[in-house]
């Protein structure tokens, strides 16, 4: 590592986050309108409301939520879609997916990971855990799972919905194991974008959240480097 | 093809052009349109298919073993309609389908008549955009060589059909001409059950259910839709949907 630098986020980080937070924020209600008019997910190709499932979730079926639903769910996932292709265009091309968000070796020693987590814990940061010169590793491998697993998944088993795009790919349908399990998956992979964001939002409030918010919102966070 | 393509870029480049900013989004020349930022949402993904469909692949067809034993039915189920029932009792022998608008040869198809046209049996996927989707076997005659044996005109650009419950839709040749367009007589190895749209349906089987209507009634071909009703192209559309249905 380099010494401390005041830690910046370029303006393409700051944008793409926010569209996409946005974006993120639509596509989860208007998913939850969608998914109301069949509350079960199954294995498979086929499914339906009087067919046997393999999770009936505890929700009242109600088929007067779909039209606005998908209509929001589409336009946030091409809003998402093509921020977060950029945020992946930029991050790897400057290098920052490298320099930025892959944990270093030091991070990763166990000692170094219990007691990041044992600072979480107590909300209470000792030492710059973030908002110094680097992310630590707990936020690093978060977003690494949201980069790397999570969001590629949602979006292939999104597609795999698609009746257009499958009759082009339909290589799509042997990824997921068939059209029913892709939207099986779609919703685990819904609900770990939940849980991501949940501990991000803890993460985020465990390491002075005003510091770290003013940060992702102007580029720089302001007060000494180091915290205090 | 080659126009098919040549209309693909067109509205590839429509869309990248941000046009449907400007007021309603006409999705295809003379194609239906719909204003703000669903337009707009719209015609990136109809401009995104079109683009990935435009070998014109067949949507992924099933070996008879597949067929679902429970395939749903939604809407009409039994249209309440006067000729319809009389029709019915009569095994449908005094149906037809009335092809008209821009072919050279209007004419009227009985049962029998399109039963008598070369059939395509196609076993496929059925999605509906309320998430089920079932297996169903579908034997009819590709809509295309129903037109082609009207004469279709090559002013022609969009098809629009009409059922016996007063829904409607339209389709552009892509879509009409492509060789899983079929009208269906047939369903599973029997004839259509009234409650899938006895006696004859359409099936579109690169979009969603609600794109391959029941108890077809009429077929037409116009040079535009956008003077149709509303101008959304359907009648789904009228109440919020999508008039292009591949997502
Ligand atoms: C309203 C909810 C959200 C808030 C308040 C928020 C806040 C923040 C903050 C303050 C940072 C900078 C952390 C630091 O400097 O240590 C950050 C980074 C990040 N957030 Fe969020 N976030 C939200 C939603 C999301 C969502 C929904 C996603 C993804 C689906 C996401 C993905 C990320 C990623 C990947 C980074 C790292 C960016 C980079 O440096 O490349 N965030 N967030």
């Amino acid at each position: 590592m380099r010494p401390a630098e005041p830690f910046r986020h370029p303006l393409w980080v700051r944008l793409t986050h926010w569209i996409g937070a946005g974006a993120f924020m639509t596509l989860a209600v208007s998913g939850f309108a969608i998914l109301l008019a069949l509350p079960r997910l199954f294995w498979g190709e086929t499914g339906s409301n009087d067919s046997p499932a393999w999770i009936v979730l505890p929700l009242p079926v109600n088929l007067e939520q779909t039209g606005w639903g998908r209509n929001l769910h589409f336009i946030s996932a091409w809003v998402f879609v093509l921020s977060g292709a950029l945020y992946g265009l930029a991050a790897l091309v400057t290098g920052h997916l490298f320099r930025r968000l892959a944990p270093d070796r030091d991070q990763l020693r166990p000692g170094s990971l219990v007691s990041e987590v044992r600072d979480h814990l107590h909300i209470r940061p000792p030492e710059p855990v973030s908002g110094g010169e680097r992310y630590n590793a707990l936020q690093k491998l978060a977003y690494l799972a949201v980069l790397l697993v999570l969001a590629p998944v949602m979006l292939l088993s999104g597609l795999t919905m698609s009746p257009g795009v499958t009759a082009a790919y339909p290589e799509l349908f042997t990824l997921f194991g068939g059209r029913q399990s892709a939207r099986t998956i779609h919703f685990l992979a819904a609900f770990g974008l939940v849980a991501f964001l949940l501990v991000h939002l803890w993460q985020v409030a465990a390491n002075r959240p005003l510091r770290l918010l003013r940060g992702m919102i102007t580029g720089r966070p302001g007060g000494k480097a180091e915290g205090a | 093809m080659v126009e098919i393509s040549r209309r693909g870029l067109l509205l590839g480049s429509s869309a990248l052009g941000l046009a449907p900013w400007l007021g309603g989004c006409e999705l295809i020349e003379g194609g239906p349109s719909r204003p703000g930022l669903y337009g707009l949402s719209d015609t990136l993904t109809l401009a995104t298919q079109r683009f990935l469909l435009r070998d014109q692949p067949l949507a992924r067809e099933f070996p008879a073993d597949a067929i679902s034993k429970v395939f749903p039915t939604i809407n009409t189920t039994d249209p309440d309609n006067p000729d319809y029932r009389r029709s019915k009792a009569q095994g449908f022998s005094d149906w037809r389908l009335p092809v008209s608008g821009l072919v050279e040869r209007p004419t009227a198809f009985s049962l029998t008549e399109l039963k008598a046209m070369p059939a395509r049996t196609q076993v496929t996927l059925h999605s509906c955009e309320q998430g089920w989707s079932a297996i169903g076997g579908w034997t009819g005659v590709p809509l295309s060589h129903v037109l082609a044996s009207c004469g279709l005109k090559p002013e022609a650009r969009f098809i629009v059909i009409r059922s016996v419950d007063g829904w409607w839709d339209s389709y552009d040749l892509f879509d009409a001409l492509h060789p899983q367009t079929i009208l269906a007589y047939g369903m599973n190895g029997g004839d259509l059950p009234v409650a899938h749209g006895a006696p004859v349906r359409l099936r579109v089987e690169r979009q969603l259910g609600y794109k391959s209507l029941k108890y077809l009634a009429s077929i037409e071909a116009t040079d535009r839709v956008s003077g149709l009703s509303q101008g959304r192209g359907s009648m789904v559309s009228e109440l919020g949907f999508s008039w292009y249905a591949g997502i």
